[in-house]
């Protein structure tokens, strides 16, 4: 008798976190449209809200078609907790909060999405929480941005829009010598492509509204908690190690070593900034998420034939996509990302912004927006939209030119998809002999 | 709460209020390969409910030093240390698994200091099947992936937590992983190696309940039989408490059962 192999994440993403509900055995999750649960007894009550007895009381908190989506991110993250938000942004957010207050700071790659940027850069440091950005590819800056009140690594697993692919286990390996978590923004890769948990880090965050939905219709975000990191050992993060008067003196980490960080966001983090995920939201997700390693694998193929594409065309000046060779991380790419370098690429044109505005207002498949991971393709020009407030050294860090244009590769047949960016580029080239 | 012996400090759970010295007392005793934190929902539905309770990590568990302690008969002197350093006279004893064994023969031994015992997913013998034994040894990764597979119910291995959001199969893991290497193939090495567990239940005078999951693979409801006709036969008396759908995790899979099964127990005269 040997145990059977964990379940493949296939199985996971149809049934992760969900069995047919007790009263009307539906197969599909029910959406538990309601703000607050009916207690038993008053005695049932104050145990729900002393966490004696687990369940949902009020839909700020928890919600039990939120609580499916949860436990099936957990899982396919191998996670031991995840926990629903608005958005990516809110997700973010939570994560900080519950570790850290005022006078703290944060080491991030430089190379993040726009608003992740904004957040750490303008809003934050009004709050007191700092942060020092570095080169992602540049573990000595890592090391060298620390400081005593650091208490946050935080990169992203594959850079938007410059595609830099982190490398978890040495940043991983940097934070555990400093006692310190890695937060790893996971919304470009999915779970299919790349547990961050696995190769080191301790925290990971998704914008749901990316592929995990893959449909562009619903808002979310998830953190989810790794359980491996000791709070009390560490003893730089007494949100978790010291008595929350908010909750009568909890000691979240004696509550439970594993599920500290979880809790304390939830009981804490959700309770008080209101930052919650609506069950209709939830519900589209979780559509998203039973295709999730269907879609991915559909993604990453029409991506890599799309860089192929756009690398031999004479109008595009570089293809960034960690799946071409010559991408500076595609070996590391080759060995965090088996599965494939996700669906987002950048290229810049000749010809420079005009060039850019063209190229985009003449193709026909692609939507011109600002979001990734829907099942449509996308384009953007980043400098003008998404990371519009950096400033252009900022810009110049994070990868991104006035002439950098990012795809996001959608499930549209692959010959169409290059149809349509060959009738871009022909604009551009029509536009480039005036 | 902190409680020393021999100058080791205990790390000891209380259910989130401080110990009350003049409310009855609970012990809970926790398994092989954890810590008190399996017990955190009970701890805290039984320490709001006018009972003092003392959840201990067992030496070398969690965030108690020491080595693991290689047989039950030297983790019962070692919980009798325990509560004489805690200034416990009397208690109601809940062991599940490996724990369950410690407490039997703690109430056997000094049955005068035991109101009520609760065996939680026990069966003595407890043998360790050997591919096990050895995984703990030699594959920890492996040790802890049958341990996974075997104490959830069928439902529970893909999840569907009470406790919203956590992934239990998980939580286990990272708990088993969280222990100093070499403790839960002693810890299972002492299952295995105690054979004086339907002896000690002859000898209860404290009235038992035995609570079993009915989907339980590591302690069968079936394989419960023996230890339960002998706690029946004992002075105490027993009964047995099946929890539908719960596997050996009866405190992750079914915490809200398991506390009304406990608290009625605790509650009879």
């Amino acid at each position: 008798m040997s145990a059977n192999p964990p379940f493949h994440p296939e199985t996971l993403a149809l049934h992760a976190g969900q069995s047919p509900e007790p009263n009307h055995r539906s197969r599909a999750t029910p959406i538990h449209f309601t703000t607050s649960h009916v207690f038993d007894s008053a005695d049932q009550a104050a145990s729900l809200f002393n966490l004696e007895t687990p369940g949902h009381v009020y839909a700020r908190i928890s919600n039990p078609t939120n609580a499916v989506l949860e436990e099936r991110i957990a899982a396919l993250e191998d996670g031991v907790a995840a926990i629903a938000v608005a958005s990516g942004q809110a997700a973010l957010h939570l994560a900080i909060t519950t570790l850290m207050g005022a006078g703290s700071h944060i080491v991030a790659s430089h190379a993040l999405y726009g608003g992740s940027h904004n957040l750490l850069s303008y809003t934050l440091p009004r709050f007191g929480i700092t942060t020092t950005f570095v080169d992602p590819r540049r573990p000595d800056a890592w090391r060298e941005a620390i400081r005593p009140e650091t208490r946050l690594l935080f990169g992203e697993s594959i850079c938007n829009p410059g595609l830099e692919v982190l490398d978890i286990p040495t940043i991983a390996t940097i934070a555990h010598e400093h006692r310190l978590p890695l937060l790893v923004d996971a919304t470009l890769v999915t779970p299919y492509l790349q547990q961050p948990l696995r190769l080191g880090a301790d925290l990971v965050m998704h914008s749901a509204t990316k592929f995990l939905g893959g449909h562009g219709v619903a808002v979310g975000g998830l953190v989810v908690d790794g359980g491996r990191f000791d709070w009390a050992q560490s003893g730089l993060f007494p949100t978790l190690t010291e008595p929350y008067e908010g909750f009568h003196g909890m000691r979240f980490v004696d509550e439970s070593p594993i599920t500290a960080f979880a809790l304390r966001a939830r009981r804490e983090g959700l309770r008080d900034f209101g930052a919650c995920l609506s069950p209709m939201n939830a519900f589209q997700i979780l559509q998203g998420v039973e295709t999730l390693p269907l879609r991915m694998q559909a993604h990453v193929a029409n991506t890599l034939r799309i860089a192929e594409f756009l690398a031999t065309e004479a109008l595009v000046e570089r293809v960034a996509y960690p799946g071409l060779p010559d991408h500076p991380d595609h070996a590391l790419a080759r060995q965090l990302l088996p599965h494939g370098a996700g669906a987002v690429l950048s290229f810049e044109l000749k010809g420079g912004r005009a060039s850019g505005r063209t190229f985009i207002d003449a193709l026909r498949l692609f939507s011109h927006l600002a979001n990734v991971g829907d099942a449509k393709s996308l384009v953007i020009h980043p400098a003008s939209t998404t990371h519009f407030r950096m400033s252009a050294q900022d810009l110049t860090l994070a990868g991104i030119s006035e002439d950098t244009v990012r795809l996001s590769i959608g499930l549209e047949h692959g010959a169409d998809l290059i149809d349509d960016l060959k009738r871009g580029l022909q604009a551009v080239s029509r536009l480039l002999k005036r | 709460m902190q409680v020393s012996i021999d100058d080791q400090t205990v790390f000891t759970y209380t259910g989130g209020r401080a110990f009350a010295h003049d409310a009855p007392v609970v012990v809970l005793i926790h398994g092989a390969g954890h810590d008190h934190s399996v017990w955190n929902l009970l701890a805290r539905r039984l320490a709001h409910h006018g009972f003092a309770v003392l959840a201990p990590d067992l030496p070398g568990h969690g965030r108690t030093a020491g080595l693991a302690l290689a047989s039950i008969e030297s983790l019962t002197a070692w919980v009798g240390r325990f509560v004489d350093a805690a200034g416990v006279t009397r208690a109601n004893l809940i062991g599940h698994s490996m724990g369950s064994l410690i407490a039997l023969q703690f109430a056997a031994d000094q049955g005068e200091r035991v109101d009520k015992l609760v065996l939680v997913g026990s069966v003595a013998p407890m043998p360790v099947a050997k591919l096990l034994l050895d995984a703990a040894h030699d594959d920890r990764d492996a040790a802890h992936a049958m341990i996974n597979q075997w104490s959830y119910s069928p439902g529970a291995q893909l999840g569907r937590s009470a406790s919203p959001g956590l992934h239990l199969p998980n939580v286990n893991l990272r708990l088993m992983e969280r222990q100093a290497p070499g403790v839960l193939a002693t810890d299972l090495g002492a299952c295995n190696a105690y054979t004086e567990g339907l002896a000690a239940a002859a000898r209860i005078s404290a009235r038992t309940a035995m609570i079993c999951g009915a989907c339980d693979q590591m302690t069968p409801p079936r394989a419960a039989k023996p230890l339960l006709q002998a706690l029946v036969n004992a002075r105490g008396g027993a009964r047995m408490i099946t929890l539908d759908g719960a596997g050996h995790a009866i405190m992750a899979e079914a915490p809200e059962a398991l506390a009304g099964a406990v608290e009625g127990f605790l509650a009879t005269a």
